[in-house]
């Protein structure tokens, strides 16, 4: 029997596929298509203190093989969270993880200190690296100093686990990584999707409401493997790798690259149960491979 | 309604005119109640090129065969590849998904308008809404009696108007011009309609001035179909609303038409 568990710091996934953060709602909306007690962890669509109606339709591009998004963080807001959807998902048996986002350091730590109080969510996913908001968002996941100032602010009031969420669209992304370890973060995940852009060129206009759009699936899946490795080499700290994962062959890549868990994004929109295909497949390529634990996959590239 | 993913069999595929076809999926368990307006999203692996699934509404259900079949409307590349897939080829399909029209109730006299691949729930309804037939009207609007689709299964059900651009069939000009439309709109006590969006809102605007009842069902683009990726929506009176879950139908009260 091979051991699917990882930990990051303190906190226990009973395997190491998460759903990504806007790819499955709040748990609920995919709990048709599977146990969600099955996966490692689901974390949530990005939460804000108030509600947030995101960005005007078409927020939505298909792209060689993958696709533009331009939601904007469209979500209920923190309170609504707490009333209507934690109690439905306190007692299900997998780790939720609430995915935080801000306009401003201080709606950031607003937000993390009501979340503090809610004892059945483990741990938070700082998100700096929307790329599809005006204000917040990527612009504090691009340089060192803003990142380094959100994931300070946000630790002085939270001593759970605290993954931090990195943008891609840098020069260095293993500086920021660095920067935001050297501030406390207990994890980093990546990559959040690429800065993109689509035309119509019959009506000569752009496809997306907004003009530009995050990129994700598996176009983008190379340089975020890429990026893993990078961050994997330097930080201490456990990276949770993402980026166009469609299947277990792809999970194991990024584990092999540096990963101690990954997300599962876009392929839930392919298909919901991809997810637990995904665990079962890592468990196979274990036995197959004589892996004990999953842990021992992480960062094992042979070079 | 629970949603599935399941892979389903093609038993038939039926070209109706030159660019629809009509597809009959077997599901290999007992269907789901499925109503009109509901839709399902079809993953098309022969169109390696596109990514995502593409949504179809839902023409007709055998819960005898557990068969239901989707009008395809040849509209690009990902329903062009799916009209040549040929019976005994597994379709991955995720339903059912979205809301129904809302079913009239037994005295109603109710009109149906529909056009392009939005005739497919319109004859739907007609067919299972419980009405007698002298009581359902259904216009349906094409540019030419080319793209018009053959109704005859369906004429037991209502009484059938057609539209064409050029005059080729029936009443000359949109659906709005036929003279069950415009002469007699304030007869009815519910309208329905699905099609292009121009078409929807000409009608859900003069069944507004007139109050009637009126439901559209919308086809905004979307990703995932069951309410996670957001991208599909559609600005109502209560904000930004999905139209795969909370939709794909509407009450025209609730929008910002």
């Amino acid at each position: 029997m091979v051991d699917l568990s990882v930990r990051i710091k303190d906190l226990t996934f009973k395997n190491p596929v998460l759903t990504a953060s806007g790819t499955c709602g709040f748990g609920e909306e995919i709990a048709d298509f599977m146990d969600l007690s099955k996966l490692g962890g689901i974390v949530m669509k990005g939460t804000t203190l108030k509600p947030r109606e995101g960005n005007d339709y078409p927020r939505m591009a298909e792209t060689p093989s993958g696709m533009l998004n331009a939601v904007g963080l469209q979500n209920k807001g923190v309170d609504n969270f707490i009333q209507n959807i934690y109690p439905n998902i306190k007692d299900i048996d997998s780790q939720f993880i609430v995915n935080v986002n801000g306009s401003t350091i201080e709606e950031y730590v607003e937000l993390t200190e009501k979340i503090n109080e809610l004892d059945k969510i483990p741990a938070i996913e700082l998100n700096i690296s929307c790329p599809n908001v005006k204000e917040g968002g990527m612009a504090f996941g691009v340089s060192c100093p803003s990142a380094e100032a959100v994931v300070r602010a946000v630790r002085k009031v939270y001593s759970k686990p605290m993954i931090v969420k990195l943008s891609p669209n840098v020069t260095n992304i293993a500086e920021i990584a660095k920067a935001v370890e050297g501030q406390g973060a207990d994890a980093v995940s990546l990559v959040n999707t690429f800065l993109g852009m689509a035309v119509d060129a019959n009506t000569r206009k752009p496809v997306l409401s907004t003009i530009t759009g995050g990129l994700s699936g598996p176009a983008i899946k190379p340089i975020a493997l890429r990026m893993v490795w990078q961050v994997y080499q330097a930080v201490k700290v456990p990276v949770v790798g993402m980026g166009g994962i469609m299947n277990a062959t792809d999970a194991i890549e990024f584990m092999l690259a540096g990963a101690s868990a990954v997300q599962v994004g876009t392929a839930i929109f392919i298909d919901p149960t991809i997810p637990v295909q995904i665990v079962s497949g890592i468990q196979s390529y274990m036995e197959t491979h004589g892996i004990q634990s999953a842990s021992e996959l992480t960062g094992s590239l042979q070079i | 309604m629970k949603k599935t993913v399941q892979e389903l069999l093609l038993v038939d595929n039926i070209q109706l005119n030159h660019d629809n076809f009509k597809l009959v999926l077997q599901a290999p368990t007992k269907l789901p109640q499925i109503f009109p307006g509901q839709f399902v999203n079809v993953e098309i692996k022969k169109a390696t090129e596109i990514f995502l699934r593409r949504p179809f509404s839902v023409l007709d259900v055998n819960y005898e065969n557990n068969t239901f079949s989707l009008l395809v409307k040849i509209l690009g590349r990902g329903s062009k590849v799916l009209t040549t897939y040929q019976s005994g080829d597994k379709i991955s399909v995720i339903f059912p998904l979205g809301s129904s029209f809302t079913l009239p109730d037994k005295n109603d006299r109710v009109l149906l308008v529909g056009g392009g691949s939005g005739v497919a729930p319109m004859l739907f309804l007609a067919k299972i809404c419980g009405l007698k037939p002298e009581n359902v009207h259904v216009i349906l609007g094409a540019r030419s009696q080319q793209d018009h689709i053959d109704i005859s299964a369906y004429k037991a059900f209502g009484n059938y108007y057609f539209t064409t651009e050029d005059g080729s069939l029936g009443e000359k000009g949109f659906v709005t011009h036929h003279p069950v439309f415009s002469q007699e709109l304030s007869s009815f006590d519910k309208v329905y309609t699905c099609g292009p969006d121009l078409m929807m809102k000409a009608v859900a605007k003069e069944a507004a001035d007139k109050n009637i009842f009126c439901e559209v069902s919308l086809e905004n683009m979307m990703a995932c179909g069951f309410g996670v990726c957001l991208c599909c929506v559609e600005k109502t009176k209560e904000g930004n609303k999905c139209v795969c879950t909370e939709g794909p139908v509407f009450n025209i009260n609730k929008l910002t038409w």
